[in-house]
């Protein structure tokens, strides 16, 4: 049952800016701003120590929209941004939002070593299955038979499974959260945060303008049927025979993060000299 | 005094060229010592270049003075590299075989040394040792800074050593029996203060020394050594060094964490600094500051990894899309690899700009006996925002275009770095209002600062009705063919351009007052720094170009008499 | 569902559903601003102020001074709570006509909400409250009835957009 206590700041809204989304009516984004505000309410940091760092898609316009520093990149750079800075600024909370375009298919690369690297990130990819950016062309995450103007009758390519990759590169936290429960994907951004390393959240968040069918999102999700495992073959094997709409954290793992800078001055610059000096 | 040491791999070569130079640092000269090799991993064709003077010399001569060959397993490949005259002495080992005809061509005199031979009758010891030992003794070096270089570098037993002393010895000895004349005569006072380092070391100790505590980077030649100085040194001053997965996610990681507030670096070569410029708009237009070092080698495409070329230098001044107003220096010198560095560091963080190094593989890679250069405080850092400053617009447009960054962590200001156009205050915007003032803002920056005058080496008569205009490695022998050419009563003067972008005109005019013609210098194939200074500066009178593509480096010779010609003309 | 056991956790949950709700509709009301259908972002405003005004009575009535912070799970079944309307059950182009069938359905679903929670409560504080709320959002279901009444039917074709949709970035 719920225990009730007495409110204290912040609250998820002191984590908005005043910024309105450009997102449709209708996009699941709307929820995942939501829950990104409402996960960092429930950690309580301040706005200033968390960074939002996105790359280029209709995900990636998030940051500005919150009251944190953000950072809004290039397409499919989120990921090395964010470690730069992470590995630089350890102190900070550092959020790296992404789309399936952006993080799967661009930025493919970065996502297998920021999960071999397991940098103390917490990754958050609204799928959608569509470029919405550029008027609905497939993405990596778009299935075979997907008809669209780029692709007429489909790309004939089997969709990317993202999880799956997750695992086997090192994510250290892998979790599916859908953008029509807000409340529980906060909780799973939450506890990707807490978690030491790199966190990885796919959102299934609906595209209402370019995908109206998903729509039916809603209908078809679940929460995970079991609780979430350490043992990544365990958890590979679970969500690639799951039917794709179990919602839940699926894997916790134990891996050490990357060392984060320490700041540790052994000495000045001026001494290296000495190994040039004749 | 040049000195070629060749050798097919597992010979030593490499290492007697880097004892040679250090033995000829102790007996107070300076030098500089080129790598060259075949494409081979291990055990391929390889020569150490080396060039004595008693005065700081790092350019490679016409002609060499020696070759010593271990064996000659494709070293007829080093042959344009490698240039002999009849002067030249040339040494083989009778049991190798004989010298290809490219180098007894020159008419140079042919000595047989059974180097091999020669160790083999010293336990322990090895063939390069002896090579050693005849090389030295035929530049001048004392036997004991030979034994003092050789002694410092040892890492092995005693009795190893002992013998190749002896090895050594025997070379020196056998050099006695050659009577070279080319000996350098002793350098009046063993020099101190005196660095031995590459254009790479010299360019990482400079980033320290300008403040840079974060690199991310992506292996590549001749880049890599750069890097590999920097990961121990960055741990030692606090940083530390990434290895990324690409160049694409290194010049992200060091925008994101200069965005944090550290200042940044990666380092690369052209393929890289391509695959870099996308975001290097990024930090143009987000106004992060961050350095990239590109030690340049042959191109285009993956072109002529270990081999210098002066070819990405209309690249790194216009190469990105979009109006984007970016630092771009190159070092006139393997010394100056540490100043400009440095500099660059400075200019980026100041000017909240990238800043791109035109080192090249030359530099990069060549050890040279320097002068320790002068220390050099740049005042002035990043302009950062102060916590809950009034009013906070991370663009604002300020009369110098430099407007303070918020970094990470300081309550009150937050904002949103953005590669889109964004307003004053940092929201995504398409208005023209936004645009404009943003590209002025940007623009401006770059052209009011006040950059000193550092911006170029500017050398010779001041009166003089000619210059000569260069830029990076090539400074020093086009500085030799300045000098010859007087000797031959052609005076110009130089200017080597430190500061490439933004363009100086204010700075350069009055050094072009009275000038009727100029000659610009440089090494690539499609006369690149002519081109551009003729799209930035108004030049005066006959405007000429001398330039060839690499590998091989522009000499002396070649520029001098190109020199005379354009004098004639 | 669980069940509320004390009146304090029931109204905990019915004041989390009003705010809940008027945080959609203050959502949807920016998101139809932003996209230039001013007559529904006026309509889902409105929702927002009347949800917000059932939420501050509940504060009132139970003499909260600040919203109670709750976590674990919620006692409604399904992701949200029973009067949020799905994000993705808005359009660009809808009309008032469809921003009030949405929130017909809402408080419709809040009315068969508490009706059962009053079915199934065990206790009779909590029975007769539920049952209260249940009767509130029977009243909210006729004023939006009524209100429909005045409110043209949308026309034929209304989500018909000559223009494709734009590239952005």
């Amino acid at each position: 049952m719920n225990d009730v206590a007495v409110a204290a700041p912040p609250t998820a809204a002191s984590y908005k800016s005043g910024y309105k989304p450009i997102w449709c009516p209708g996009c699941g984004d709307y929820s995942v701003l939501s829950s990104v505000t409402k996960a960092l309410a429930m950690i309580a940091v301040p706005p200033s120590m968390v960074a939002v760092v996105s790359g280029i898609g209709c995900s990636s316009r998030i940051p500005a929209y919150t009251s944190c520093y953000g950072f809004h990149g290039v397409h499919g750079r989120s990921l090395p941004a964010a470690t730069g800075l992470k590995v630089a600024r350890p102190e900070l909370t550092v959020l790296v939002a992404s789309g399936d375009g952006d993080g799967y298919s661009i930025g493919g690369n970065h996502f297998l070593h920021a999960c071999r690297r397991n940098v103390d990130l917490t990754y958050i990819v609204m799928d959608n299955h569509v470029y919405g950016m550029t008027k609905g062309q497939p993405s990596p995450t778009t299935e075979p038979d997907w008809d669209s103007k780029l692709s007429p009758g489909g790309t004939g390519v089997r969709s990317f499974h993202p999880l799956v990759i997750a695992l086997a590169s090192g994510a250290n936290f892998v979790a599916r959260a859908f953008s029509g429960d807000p409340n529980g994907t906060a909780e799973m951004i939450a506890q990707g945060i807490r978690h030491p390393g790199f966190s990885f959240i796919e959102i299934l968040s609906p595209c209402v303008t370019f995908r109206p069918e998903q729509r039916e999102w809603k209908r078809q999700m679940h929460a995970a049927p079991v609780a979430p495992t350490d043992d990544p073959a365990r958890a590979a094997r679970r969500i690639m025979t799951d039917d794709g709409f179990n919602i839940g954290v699926l894997y916790v793992g134990k891996r050490t993060p990357y060392p984060a800078v320490t700041g540790k001055v052994k000495c000045a610059p001026e001494a290296l000299e000495a190994e040039f000096a004749l | 005094m040049s000195i070629a040491l060749a050798g097919s791999g597992g010979s030593g070569v490499m290492t007697a060229g880097t004892l040679l130079l250090d033995a000829a640092a102790r007996a107070g000269l300076y030098g500089i010592m080129v790598r060259t090799s075949g494409p081979q991993i291990r055990g391929g064709e390889a020569a150490a270049l080396v060039r004595l003077a008693h005065v700081p010399t790092t350019s490679l001569d016409d002609r060499f003075d020696l070759l010593l060959a271990i064996d000659w397993q494709n070293i007829h490949r080093f042959a344009d590299e490698i240039p002999l005259s009849a002067a030249s002495v040339l040494i083989g080992d009778p049991d190798e075989g004989t010298a290809p005809e490219v180098f007894t061509a020159a008419g140079a005199r042919y000595a047989m040394l059974p180097l091999k031979k020669m160790a083999k009758a010293i336990p322990g010891s090895w063939t390069n040792m002896v090579a050693l030992g005849v090389a030295g003794a035929l530049a001048g070096i004392e036997r004991e800074a030979l034994a003092a270089a050789l002694r410092a570098s040892w890492k092995r037993a005693d009795d190893k050593l002992t013998a190749n002393l002896a090895a050594l010895d025997a070379g020196i000895a056998a050099a006695a029996d050659i009577g070279a004349s080319c000996a350098l005569p002793p350098a009046p006072t063993p020099g101190t203060g005196r660095w031995l380092l590459s254009g790479n070391e010299a360019a990482g100790y400079g980033a320290l020394r300008g403040g840079v505590r974060f690199v991310a980077a992506y292996p590549i030649t001749p880049a890599t050594e750069l890097l590999e100085w920097m990961a121990p040194a960055l741990a030692k001053v606090g940083g530390t060094l990434l290895q990324a997965e690409d160049e694409l996610a290194s010049i992200n990681m060091i925008i994101g964490a200069s965005y944090g507030g550290v200042p940044s670096l990666t380092a690369t070569s052209g393929p890289g600094l391509a695959l870099m410029t996308e975001s290097i708009g990024l930090a143009v237009a987000a106004e992060v500051p961050i350095v990239v070092v590109d030690v340049m080698r042959g191109g285009p495409s993956t072109g002529i990894p270990a081999k210098s070329e002066q070819s990405d230098l209309s690249f790194a001044v216009s190469g990105l899309h979009g109006d984007a107003p970016r630092l771009v220096l190159a070092p006139t010198s393997i010394a100056d690899c540490l100043t400009t560095t440095q500099w660059a560091v400075h200019l980026a963080e100041a000017l909240q700009a990238p800043a791109i190094v035109l080192s090249d593989q030359f530099m990069g890679q060549s050890r040279a006996v320097i002068d320790r250069p002068p220390d050099v405080d740049f005042a002035g850092a990043r302009l950062t925002a102060a916590a809950n400053a009034p009013d906070y617009k991370r663009y604002r447009d300020t009369p110098s275009g430099v407007s303070p960054m918020a970094i990470p962590g300081t309550p009150g200001v937050v904002y949103t770095a953005d590669g889109l156009e964004h307003s004053e205050a940092g929201i995504p915007s398409s208005q023209s209002r936004d645009h404009r003032l943003q590209l002025d803002k940007r623009e401006r920056k770059l052209l009011l600062h006040d950059y000193g005058d550092r911006w170029a080496d500017v050398e010779g008569d001041a009166a003089a009705d000619a210059v000569v205009i260069t830029f990076g490695s090539t400074t020093s022998a086009v500085r030799e063919a300045l000098a010859r050419a007087a000797c031959g009563g052609v005076h110009a003067k130089l200017i080597a351009l430190r500061l490439l972008a933004p363009a100086q005109p204010e700075r350069l005019a009055p050094l072009l007052a009275g000038v009727d013609r100029v000659l610009v210098v440089e090494q690539n194939h499609g006369a690149q720094l002519y081109r551009y200074l003729r799209s930035v500066y108004d030049l005066p009178g006959k405007v000429s170009s001398f330039h060839r593509p690499g590998p091989l480096p522009l000499r002396p010779g070649e520029i001098a008499e190109a020199v005379f010609a354009w004098r004639k003309a | 569902m669980s069940l509320p056991r004390t009146l304090a956790e029931l109204m905990t949950e019915a004041l989390i559903m009003e705010i809940e709700a008027a945080q959609r509709y203050s959502e949807f009301a920016d998101a139809m601003e932003t996209h230039n259908n001013l007559p529904v972002a006026e309509l889902f405003r409105k929702m927002a102020l009347i949800e917000g005004k059932h939420a501050e009575q509940i504060m009132a009535q139970m003499g909260w001074t600040t919203t109670p912070v709750t976590t674990g799970k919620r006692i409604w079944e399904g992701f949200e709570a029973p009067e949020t309307t799905p994000g993705d059950e808005v359009h660009y182009l809808m009309q008032p006509y469809h921003a009030l069938e949405l929130a017909l359905a809402a408080e419709e679903r809040a009315e068969r909400f508490f009706g059962r929670l009053a079915d199934e409560a065990k206790s009779e504080a909590v029975k007769s409250a539920a049952r209260e709320m249940q009767q509130e959002e029977r009243e909210h279901v006729e004023l939006i009835r009524e209100w429909m009444a005045r409110v043209p039917p949308p026309e034929a074709g209304w989500e018909n957009d000559p223009d494709p949709p734009r590239y952005t970035d």
